[in-house]
């Protein structure tokens, strides 16, 4: 989608905002880019080169629209150095007005805006860093920040409150602490090494006796700053990355980010690279959905569930390894089409692996999904509403087990998805049972899909050549698909070089997270493991 | 089986050169229906580590999963005895650092080393263990573990596939194999290592990054005390115990009476 921005007067910012969601019905808001646009921002009074791209949708009509909001600058107030622990005084800090209070995904999303670019949220209860450490110097991802990669094997003191930012009755930028823990609180730290959290997630949990008080989630243990790599690097050279994001879902990564960079390109790709896609994702899908089922029952305890589940991903990646050569890192997709063609017997093992798993996953349900201990466990599970599922931008499956109809591939169809027969699966009983049993209707659509289009595969070429040096002309994109746990979106800014301006993933998983805390309030501490297990999160994903 | 160079005093090496007494002595238990092995205890000890070599799941990224598909069904390597991993650093045998660590990672990968008992063992999977592979120009990835903890085993690869991960626990079982577990080295020491009691390897280390067993953390409990000795008894002390047994004295002539 080529991003056509709409700009407020920057006063009247948040209630602008407050009327997109409540007059034209944008409710879902699908990511904040921060960027640093340089110094073209800086003829106007106040203004830095600093702002953010709201990208939003109607999730009725599934209209899409995009603001952008450049950044204001002043000098921190007295009052900041009053509270005795901040050394911002006399600082220049860049601020915009908050929208943590319109939607509720906005919270991570603005927290990680601060921590690469500086951003304050004028509102915003909590700024703190969301990835990096709390004594990390400068706000790595500006334009001007001196590249430095020492460390430290001294532990991190994190503060134990929030800063909120306020504009004061003079104009004054000014900011008060907000406690995040009360004195009688009893707080645990799951993770950063745990093996139910799917990697190095932090949950900082609040406790009242075994109930769930309040859920802290800490960011950035995985960390790779991906996208500021991206921006020293050629085209080509950008795809390598993304198949390590959420390694079990390589293949739809990697296609958010040649769709984008074809899309500014204007690239016209032959069906029968459409069709390899399709298929070469679906299969992807497959095998990240029977990982995630292995994973909740291990979670849960039940180790045969998880054999099973295991057992079968091992045809799925035959499956694919004849083609693209590796199991989890496909290296498949490139830009204008594929790497290699399909392998000869790519057909014959397709329908093999239909006819074997068709049938097979009734197995993961007879030895768990239907069992009354999973039952018991998962049902009424971390509870999310539709409306907050659409408040928290819980897209994936998790939205789905809410009834929310997200699919990006039948909202925003591409390649074959709308030429093929299948059911977008939701349900509504909005907890982890339902969470879980979507996963599992998802297999038998994908199998769907691959079955309608593995005979048909056209002939043609699965390359369209393209120029030995890349560049994308000047403008931006968003281009999104459907990866294994929910949205998976690319926004590019080129200003026609031959490596990117700024690019940034809209990760699956930032959102889920995010709602860790408002499910679970109230909830039982090993309800977040179920609740963890079934929402499947992938850490690298979420941190980039 | 094969004995390897037995000490033992009352017998002089010379005599059994050629293994023949032992089997001699061996075989008339054997024949007198005794069951009855020889070897030297490393051996036994090593055979039963090597085979038994639980690691911490310390699994960051996506070489994490190829380790889990190593534990499943198609390549299993509870054949070899690898399939119990640990959450808990006190109760693993080697750490399977598998995926990137970055800056804030760093001190949770060190202090979980630290926690390990000895004997302890890394393996560092993939580019990014190994030395920050395609994430080595970021400025948030340590390049290499090998700046924060002694490695064993590098095994490359992005990630490595199964067969290559147990390739590489089957080299540290090679290694463990010939360690000699009651002290002492399986190689001529040098002056320094026989003195400090530490392998070569240990030493290399220690030059390029110093102590890690003393060096790590300064300020933390996991630092190596000096022993406190103590030389003059404190006269109170003296008193104490005088009064003490005096007391217990007096209580059992009152029994007494």
């Amino acid at each position: 989608m080529k991003l056509e921005f709409l700009s407020f007067d920057f006063d009247k910012f948040a209630s602008e905002m407050q009327n997109l969601k409540d007059k034209k019905g944008f409710d879902y808001l699908v990511t904040i880019v921060g960027e640093d646009f340089g110094s073209e921002g800086n003829g106007q009074t106040g203004e830095s080169g600093l702002g953010c791209v709201y990208i939003l949708e109607n999730t009725k009509t599934h209209e899409r629209c995009s603001v952008k909001q450049m950044a204001k600058k002043q000098v921190c107030g007295d009052g900041m150095s009053s509270n005795g622990s901040c050394d911002l005084e006399g600082q220049t800090l860049a601020y915009i007005p908050t929208v943590s209070n319109i939607w509720k995904v906005a919270d991570l999303l603005e927290r990680e805006v601060y921590d690469f670019y500086g951003i304050v949220f004028l509102g915003h209860k909590d700024m703190r860093r969301l990835f990096l450490r709390s004594d990390f110097k400068g706000y790595p991802f500006r334009k001007d920040w001196k590249f430095n990669d020492e460390y430290t094997l001294e532990d991190d003191v994190e503060p134990d409150y929030g800063l909120e930012y306020f504009i004061d009755k003079d104009g004054n930028l000014q900011s008060k602490q907000n406690r995040l823990f009360g004195s009688d609180d009893y707080v645990i730290n799951i993770g950063p090494q745990h093996p139910a959290t799917h990697g190095v997630l932090r949950l900082q949990t609040v406790l009242d006796g075994e109930t769930v008080k309040r859920i802290y989630p800490h960011l950035g243990y995985i960390h790779r700053a991906i996208e500021k790599m991206w921006e020293g690097m050629t085209y080509p050279q950008t795809l390598a990355l993304t198949d390590r994001l959420n390694y079990l879902g390589a293949m739809q990564h990697r296609h958010a980010l040649v769709g984008v960079v074809e899309e500014g390109l204007g690239v016209e790709l032959t069906d029968r690279i459409k069709y390899i896609r399709t298929i070469m994702d679906e299969l992807q899908r497959l095998d990240s959905h029977l990982l995630y089922t292995s994973c909740v029952a291990q979670d849960l305890g039940a180790l045969t569930g998880m054999l099973y589940g295991m057992r079968d991903r091992e045809h799925v990646l035959n499956c694919m390894e004849e083609t693209t050569g590796g199991r989890l890192i496909q290296n498949y997709y490139r830009i204008g089409g594929l790497q290699d063609d399909i392998d000869p017997n790519f057909v014959k093992n397709c329908k093999d692996l239909v006819n074997y798993l068709r049938p097979t996953i009734q197995e993961y349900m007879d030895i768990f999904g239907d069992n009354v201990i999973t039952h018991n466990r998962l049902e009424n599970c971390g509870p999310m509403s539709l409306e907050d599922c659409i408040n928290y931008a819980v897209t994936g499956p998790a939205g789905r087990a809410s009834g929310w109809k997200n699919d990006v591939r039948k909202n925003h169809p591409y390649d074959m998805y709308d030429k093929v027969e299948w059911e977008q699966c939701t349900l509504t009983g909005c907890d982890s049972m339902d969470r879980y049993l979507v996963h599992i209707n998802e297999m038998y659509q994908s199998l769907n899909i691959i079955e309608q289009l593995i005979d048909n595969i056209p002939e043609g070429d699965f390359y369209v050549k393209q120029k030995p040096i890349i560049k994308v002309p000047e403008g931006q994109w968003y281009y999104s698909v459907e990866g294994v746990a929910g949205e998976f979106g690319v926004y590019l800014d080129s200003r026609g070089d031959k490596s990117p301006y700024r690019m940034k993933m809209r990760p699956m998983g930032l959102s889920l997270v995010g709602a860790f805390d408002p499910m679970l309030r109230g909830q039982k501490i090993a309800d977040l493991i179920a609740t963890c297990a079934a929402i499947d999160v992938v850490i690298p994903d979420i941190d980039r | 089986m094969e004995v390897r160079k037995p000490h033992i005093k009352s017998i002089p090496y010379e005599e059994w050169n050629d293994n023949s007494s032992l089997e001699k002595i061996v075989d008339e238990l054997h024949e007198g229906g005794v069951n009855v092995v020889t070897g030297s205890l490393d051996q036994l000890i090593n055979w039963g580590r090597s085979n038994s070599l639980w690691s911490l799941t310390f699994a960051t990224s996506c070489c994490g999963i190829e380790f889990m598909a190593c534990g499943c069904a198609r390549y299993d390597f509870a054949r070899f005895g690898f399939e119990v991993t640990r959450n808990s650093p006190r109760q693993a045998d080697l750490i399977m650092c598998a995926g990137t660590i970055t800056h804030k990672m760093a001190p949770a990968l060190k202090r979980l080393y630290d926690e390990m008992a000895e004997p302890k063992y890394v393996i560092a999977v993939g580019g990014c263990a190994i030395s920050g592979g395609p994430f080595k120009s970021s400025y948030h990835v340590v390049k290499g573990i090998e700046e924060i903890v002694p490695v064993d085993v590098f095994i490359p690869g992005c990630p490595p596939r199964p067969e290559a991960i147990m390739y590489g626990m089957m080299q540290l079982q090679r290694k463990v194999k010939i360690e000699k577990f009651f002290g002492g080295a399986n190689h001529k020491q040098t002056a320094e290592e026989a003195a400090l009691g530490v392998s070569n390897e240990e030493l290399t280390f220690r030059e390029k990054h110093g102590d890690h067993r003393r060096d790590c953390a300064p300020h933390s409990d996991l630092q190596v005390r000096e022993p406190m000795v103590i030389t003059e008894v404190p006269q109170e002390f003296v008193n104490e115990m005088k009064a003490a047994t005096e007391s217990q004295h007096t209580v059992k002539e009152e029994d007494k009476a």
